[in-house]
């Protein structure tokens, strides 16, 4: 038995209308939710990578702590003259004595390319950035020499340049009154992705060592990942909650 | 209650007015021409280094930026809280702060490494930066007092100017909070972190703006031979008491607070006892010389009417607020960071070691060009429109 309101037929120009809609909207959110699923999939398909470099500081001698210094200036082109309080280093020789012991030991210090980056944070223009693989840069187009970054960051990591500067290389543009630091070789990550080598590893791990090892810190089966899962490793600062890419052995 | 002050420009043409400005251009010219010289040489003929990035500039900036602030008391006072007494002086505390932001932002664009990208600055923010609101909060402060003293000098708008007074105050007192926090935010620091500095700033304010007030007050009088009653300048003086004490609290609390746990003792040490220049700028020209010599000046019961004690005491707050400063800015940078707690640490790039810095001449030029510039407009500006009163008798009560 119908009821009242089952019997009542619907107004032709109400179902039209209804029909019209329908399939307005149809139209309209498909291609959305297409796109959602698809762009879904190659997410989950292909995470971005954080890029990372593990130092392992029992492997590497005073020498090779040099070694990299070197092989970072012939990369990118600055120099620093001995006793330069104004000079860029992007990377420096960092000496570690134990008070107690007198045990002394070196290791490379450069931009940690923090998660969270403080230097990011601070900076006016939005100079400071963090590309989406976690390689924290300066865009020298926008940097207005400001010093802010210096001022913020827990690493001193970042250089202003104070000098005219000479024989630039294509890798590195560079520029006086603006702010630099370590690219973790950012043309090289992007020419070779998760192949890619950073200057400085390539200088130390010669011969077959591996006393700097680049890699996925997103990725669970990338050497970085595995050594970090054996061994462990050592976030300098750690309290400040910056989750720096950039982990040290043998502290 | 007093009567509607009549205002009037400073009418003098002595050889000592003009003398005064020709000298006060020359060294702000001189000031800008050091500035283009270290923008063509670069940042390596200052005393700046790649470990104490900020100097002398940001010291003189800092102060004129924090005096701004300061300097809007006497117009909050006679607005806002209604202060008769105050109303005369209200438009020039308006004049004398805008000025002094014009100095200190002068100093600051010309000190940065690109100041050709002032466009840049302007257009690109950061909304997470300090840096960025305060971009945004020093522009707004210099349109907003300027309506509010045209409200003030407009008859047919004064029922606006309370409003106008309302915000003009909320806003510098974020203002100087945004100016504490750009040293209060930075966590990686000893010698920051601590959102102590944002109200200790606003306190600066007050008796840093008061300090620069009461010197050209007197000075824009005696130019033009108006009259000025004592009981105004006891007023003053008892104001200029009450925000030294402010100051010298923060100052006790601040470093009270980092001594305690003993993670910052060797920060304090440094500060306080090994610091060298920087423990005696904060010892004898900070403490002793900026707060408790002009503590004594200004509450000593014979000196109560003396004029000159008053100026003595504002000069040594000035003083004492530029070695205040520098202990902030340049002491707090000198002490170095602390990344490998538990080592001794050495490295080519100071890592471990207290950072060097003697300002060179070209930054000095920089950050007197810019106080003189502010002072330059505000003694301009009282000659072009009616700002000073004609005269500050003894009110009849």
């Amino acid at each position: 038995m119908k009821t009242e309101l089952e019997r009542v037929e619907p107004r032709p120009a109400r179902r039209r209308f209804l029909q019209g809609a329908a399939a307005l909207a149809s139209t309209l959110i498909a291609p959305g939710v297409l796109l959602y699923i698809s762009s879904h999939a190659t997410e989950t398909a292909t995470k971005s990578p954080r890029w990372g470099l593990l130092i392992d500081t029992n492997a590497m001698s005073e020498a090779d702590v040099d070694a990299c210094v070197q092989a970072c200036k012939r990369e990118h082109g600055w120099q620093s003259r001995a006793g330069s309080k104004t000079d860029a280093q992007w990377i420096r020789k960092v000496g570690l004595s134990d008070p107690q012991s007198g045990h002394r030991r070196f290791l490379p210090m450069m931009c940690q390319h923090c998660e969270n980056p403080p230097c990011v944070d601070v900076c006016p223009t939005g100079a400071s950035f963090k590309r989406a693989d976690g390689i924290v840069l300066v865009n020298r187009h926008i940097c207005i020499g400001c010093r802010y970054c210096m001022m913020a960051c827990p690493y001193k990591a970042r250089s202003f340049i104070h000098e005219p500067l000479q024989d630039q290389l294509p890798v590195a543009p560079r520029g006086k009154g603006t702010v630099e630091s370590c690219t973790l070789c950012v043309h090289r990550i992007d020419r070779d992705g998760a192949d890619a080598v950073p200057a400085c590893a390539e200088a130390v791990n010669q011969g077959g060592r591996s006393a700097i090892v680049f890699g996925d810190l997103n990725d669970s089966d990338s050497e970085i990942v595995k050594r970090l899962r054996k061994h462990g490793g050592t976030k300098l600062r750690a309290d400040m909650g910056l989750n720096p890419a950039l982990r040290y052995q043998g502290l | 209650m007093a009567a509607t002050p009549r205002y009037a420009e400073i009418r003098t043409s002595t050889a000592r007015y003009w003398g005064l400005l020709i000298l006060l251009a020359l060294i702000a010219v001189i000031g800008f021409a050091a500035a283009h010289h270290m923008d063509v040489e670069g940042h390596h003929i200052t005393g700046m280094n790649n470990q104490v990035v900020w100097g002398l500039p940001h010291v003189f900036a800092i102060f004129l930026i924090v005096a701004a602030s300061g300097a809007l008391n006497l117009a909050s006072l006679a607005s806002v809280f209604q202060r008769a007494e105050y109303k005369p002086l209200a438009r020039f505390s308006a004049v004398l702060s805008i000025a002094l932001l014009v100095g200190g932002l002068a100093i600051l664009l010309l000190d940065l490494g690109r100041p050709d990208r002032l466009i840049v600055a302007m257009t690109h923010y950061n909304f997470k930066s300090i840096f960025a609101w305060n971009i945004i909060l020093y522009s707004g402060f210099v349109v907003i007092v300027v309506a509010y003293l045209w409200l003030m000098m407009e008859r047919r708008m004064h029922r606006w100017s309370r409003p106008a007074g309302m915000f003009a105050l909320a806003w510098r007192l974020t203002l100087t909070t945004g100016t504490g926090s750009i040293f209060g935010f930075l966590v990686a620091r000893e010698a920051y972190d601590s959102a102590l500095l944002a109200p200790m700033f606003i306190v600066m304010s007050f008796a840093f703006g008061l300090a620069v007030f009461i010197l050209l007050l007197l000075l824009s009088f005696r130019l033009d031979r108006r009259e000025l009653d004592g009981a105004h300048l006891l007023r003053l003086r008892k104001l200029l008491g009450l925000f030294c004490t402010g100051v010298l609290y923060f100052v006790v609390v601040f470093h009270l607070t980092k001594l305690y746990g003993s993670q910052n003792h060797d920060f304090e040490r440094f500060i306080l006892v090994e610091g060298g220049v920087y423990t005696v700028l904060f010892w004898f020209f900070q403490i002793g010389l900026g707060s408790l010599l002009p503590l004594w000046l200004v509450y000593a019961p014979r000196l109560q009417n003396s004029v000159a004690s008053l100026v003595l005491a504002s000069l040594l707050v000035i003083l004492g607020a530029f070695a205040q400063l520098y202990v902030i800015i340049i002491g707090g940078q000198a002490f170095p960071l602390n990344i490998f707690p538990g080592y001794i640490v050495d490295s080519s790039f100071s890592d471990g070691a207290v950072n060097t810095y003697s300002p060179s001449l070209w930054e000095f030029l920089l950050g007197c060009g810019g106080f003189t510039c502010a002072l330059l407009i505000a003694l301009l500006v009282i000659r072009i429109l009616p700002i000073m009163p004609e005269k500050l008798p003894r009110e009849i009560d």
